[in-house]
């Protein structure tokens, strides 16, 4: 029998290692899996490179890893937040690595992973700062930056409920870079707020299908609620 | 002269955009305009972090973690909304898919660059979410800001002393003082507040101004 399901986070992150490279879900605290990167703290690895679209807000969630030293380096689109203090001293004090990437490339190269592309040509950034050094060409009348895909080896998503076969559904805008990163990593680990029988999850309301999901960990409500953004 | 305030502004804006349009607010100033839209006119909002049918924000107690906006804010969803990932949401705004967007600016150019996401101060933390994406996709990118800073210098120049976030992107500026277009031929006065003569507006502006002739009527 197929059975993707844990018991608890311990068991579903105790294999990650120092240098890897990890996606986290979220768009600030929508869709964190706040559950899972506080057992990320308690596992230890270090020398992480992060995949998030913010660069941790107050303290709970992306923000306590970042506090506790464990990021190498921040891909995302938008570190720079009122309440972002963490990353923003250690990126002051120059001891993390920030790869600042447009938010819909950030997604696109994140798809692409997942998809087997090898790279593509998007219109964002030509003619920026944030293209410079990058191949550029010209297609039907128009400038576009050659961008590459961003593998990991773990994600780590919040969904809303789970099947024993990783079927995953998501609540409103929780969804956010969930679908496209359990798609991008070797392993996707997803913390859930229910597990339902298999079959119970409505064919057409499954949106992201388990095989792009290798570990679901069912975390209560209560345990899983960030403080508000 | 009668400078308009940000909320005359945002109902200026919003006269623009037409019954059934998909648009996109930027953070900030740009959110305003949703205030705005005329009675009986349906417009759909859209939101980068994957939501389409935006509607009011909630009443206090009423918020929803997981039902925010790209200003990471509380909103409610409208009867007809519906939600979807990341690489979606940009599909729509870099597919030409979004009608209109509305950003707000540090600096626009008379070609129409744009610089919105980053002052160029060497300690400054970069951020750029969305805005470039935006810049190259909507189909109309309308610019929402007070004509000159705090400290009075101009914000339309000829070219844009930070860095850029598109390149010849932006259709048309809404300021406090002035609604102007971009051009292929350079930057067309549209209306002005009363009481502001085109010398002293062409004063307050860094780039060549050109009298329409709907303004220069009123004028």
């Amino acid at each position: 029998m197929i059975d993707k399901i844990l018991a608890t986070p311990e068991a579903a992150l105790a294999d990650i290692h120092d240098g890897a490279t990890i996606m986290i879900g979220g768009f600030g605290n929508a869709g964190m899996p706040v559950q899972l990167i506080d057992t990320l703290i308690g596992q230890g690895a270090r020398q992480l490179t992060i995949v998030n679209n913010n660069a941790g807000n107050g303290d709970t969630g992306l923000a306590a890893l970042i506090k506790a030293r464990r990021v190498k380096k921040m891909i995302c689109s938008f570190p720079r937040q009122a309440d972002s203090w963490h990353f923003d001293g250690q990126y002051r004090a120059g001891e993390i690595e920030l790869e600042l990437v447009p938010q819909g490339t950030l997604a696109e190269r994140i798809r692409a992973a997942g998809a087997g592309i090898g790279a593509f040509y998007t219109p964002t950034a030509y003619g920026t700062r944030l293209a410079e050094g990058k191949e550029t060409r010209r297609i039907g009348g128009r400038d576009y930056v050659l961008e590459y895909p961003i593998h990991a080896d773990y994600a780590l998503v919040k969904a809303d409920r789970a099947d024993r076969w990783g079927n995953l559904a998501y609540r409103k805008t929780a969804r956010n870079f969930g679908p496209i990163m359990a798609s991008a990593a070797r392993c996707t680990v997803v913390q859930v707020r229910e597990i339902v029988e298999l079959g119970a999850l409505d064919p057409e309301s499954i949106v992201t299908p388990g095989i792009f999901v290798q570990r679901v960990v069912r975390v209560p409500a209560s345990a899983s609620l960030g403080k508000a953004a | 002269m009668k400078k308009l305030d940000r909320n005359q502004i945002a109902a200026r804006v919003a006269r623009d955009i037409p019954q059934g349009a998909y648009v996109n607010l930027g953070i900030g100033l740009p959110t305003l305009v949703a205030n705005h839209v005329p009675e009986g006119r349906e417009i759909i909002l859209h939101s980068e972090n994957g939501v389409l049918g935006i509607g009011p924000r909630p009443a206090p107690g009423e918020e929803d973690e997981d039902l925010i906006n790209a200003g990471k804010e509380p909103v409610t969803l409208l009867p007809g909304g519906s939600y979807f990932h990341h690489a979606d949401s940009f599909g729509m705004i870099r597919g030409g898919h979004i009608d209109f967007c509305v950003l707000g600016a540090f600096q626009v150019s008379a070609a129409g660059d744009l610089a919105n996401w980053h002052t160029g101060e060497p300690d400054a933390i970069p951020a750029v979410g969305g805005a470039m994406d935006l810049a190259v996709g909507a189909k109309k990118v309308l610019v929402m800001m007070e004509h000159v800073t705090k400290s009075g210098d101009r914000k339309i120049v000829e070219r844009c002393s930070y860095p850029l976030t598109g390149v010849a992107c932006v259709n048309r500026i809404y300021t406090d003082l002035a609604v102007i277009d971009v051009r292929p031929d350079g930057l067309h006065v549209v209306e002005m507040v009363d009481g502001l003569s085109f010398e002293e507006l062409q004063r307050l502006t860094g780039a060549p101004l050109k009298l329409g002739t709907a303004a220069a009527k009123a004028a």
